[in-house]
């Protein structure tokens, strides 16, 4: 599984969203996360990817979360 | 038997002031709403000070605990008020608490932020041990609404006034604690007194709360899965065998992000924030004295309780209760 199909089955498992709604251009304000809601989604990828994410306004969509964590595990 | 080494608690008090605002009341002067503050905290109403003094109203939960304790003020050996600040910078809040119910014991106060009354149980902890006291009374208290700014509408919301006390008499109750602290400034932080010294080239800075709600937030679920864990463990027990929480109510998002991390059953977990937003360092007692006087703890039950706060600092302890 590649860092993208990771990311997207937290979010399906933390949110009502399909998997195959989750796109690498699909807003988290679409998938209906607020900016808290966000903050649980990074923790879980932490915890996931054994990384440490810093918070920041920039990650607003799915891709920008999996352009983190790829650039985190180089 | 007589057991010096630790404690139980005895009696326990609350009090808060009479005003109640919620939400709308806010909306009313802050562009915000009930659905946002609902949504993202929890908090629906919080007790906000009008005339009353933090004296006033620790002095309440005090003499509320005492009572409850069936102890006199005059056989207190000791005083601590954990606060971030009392009504004067000097006497010491615990000094006023000890003159309006009679005491005449030592008494000072401690600044450990929200985990303050955690911080407090462990020096209480060290006086039992040492032998120095039978009867010790902590309050728990603080006056938010003098330290937000109400113009800003990010944090001002959060808050709530309110005090939350326990006496403490000989006895093992205590199984675990633990405190930590790591010093940050940035994430949520006060700036003191300016002073008006000729000399002085420091720059002037305000005297609200600041914080970085989301860096904060992190910290909070993190730190309070781990010293749950940790105490849990250093009691001996498993999450299955505590029956009571009571998490520091910063914001329910936290406890129920914490919740789901951690095994212990969901419906043990006991909040308030609905009715009194954040209370810093009065929070646990006040949770405790709801449970205690609407007779929901049983002897042999296995409490948890676990903070976060400014400084950063944390703290959490299981309490057998035993009263
Ligand atoms: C404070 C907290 C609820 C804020 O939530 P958040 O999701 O981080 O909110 P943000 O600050 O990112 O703000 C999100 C949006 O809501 C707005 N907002 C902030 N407060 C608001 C309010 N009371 N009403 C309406 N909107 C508000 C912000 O302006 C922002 O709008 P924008 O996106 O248009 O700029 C949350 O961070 C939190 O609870 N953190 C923990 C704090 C804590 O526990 N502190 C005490 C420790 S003892």
């Amino acid at each position: 599984m590649n860092v993208f199909e990771k990311v997207a089955e937290i979010i399906a498992n933390h949110t009502d969203t399909p998997v195959a709604d989750i796109t690498m251009e699909a807003s988290f304000e679409e998938i209906g996360l607020d900016s808290l809601d966000i903050v649980d989604l990074v923790m879980a990828m932490e915890d996931t990817f054994s990384v440490k994410i810093e918070l920041s306004q920039s990650i607003k969509k799915v891709g920008d979360l999996v352009t983190v964590i790829e650039s985190l595990k180089q | 038997m007589k057991s010096s080494m630790s404690f139980r608690i005895l009696g326990t008090g609350s009090a808060c002031p009479a005003c109640v605002k919620t939400n709308e009341d806010l909306s009313s002067f802050l562009d915000t709403d009930d659905e946002w503050i609902s949504s993202r905290t929890g908090t629906k109403s919080r007790h906000v000070s009008t005339t009353e003094t933090l004296t006033e109203i620790a002095a309440t939960a005090a003499k509320q605990a005492l009572e409850d304790a069936n102890i006199d003020a005059k056989d207190l050996d000791l005083i601590i008020c954990a606060t971030i600040q009392g009504d004067y910078i000097t006497p010491s809040l615990a000094c006023m608490v000890q003159k309006e119910i009679g005491a005449q014991c030592p008494a000072f106060d401690i600044n450990a932020a929200c985990p303050g009354f955690i911080y407090a149980l462990d020096i209480a902890l060290g006086y039992f041990a040492r032998n120095k006291s039978s009867k010790i009374l902590i309050v728990g208290t603080e006056m938010m609404s003098k330290h937000v700014d109400w113009q800003d509408r990010a944090t001002c919301v959060l808050f709530g006034d309110g005090a939350g006390a326990v006496v403490l008499g000989e006895g093992d109750s205590l199984l675990a604690i633990k405190t930590t602290a790591k010093g940050e400034l940035d994430i949520l932080n006060i700036h003191g007194k300016n002073g008006n010294s000729p000399f002085s080239q420091h720059e002037k800075q305000d005297e609200f709360v600041h914080m970085n709600g989301q860096e904060v937030y992190k910290f909070a679920v993190i730190s309070m899965c781990r010293d749950l864990k940790d105490v849990i463990a250093a009691a001996g027990l498993t999450e299955e065998e505590i029956d009571f929480v009571l998490p520091h109510q910063a914001n329910i998002k936290i406890i129920e992000t914490a919740m789901n991390r951690l095994k212990i059953p969901k419906e043990r977990y006991y909040n308030n924030i609905e009715r009194f937003g954040n209370t810093s360092a009065a929070s646990i007692p006040i949770l405790l004295d709801e449970l205690n006087r609407s007779k929901r703890l049983q002897n042999g039950q296995n409490i948890a309780m676990v903070s976060f706060g400014g400084g950063l600092t944390t703290g959490a302890v299981i309490i057998k209760w035993q009263k």
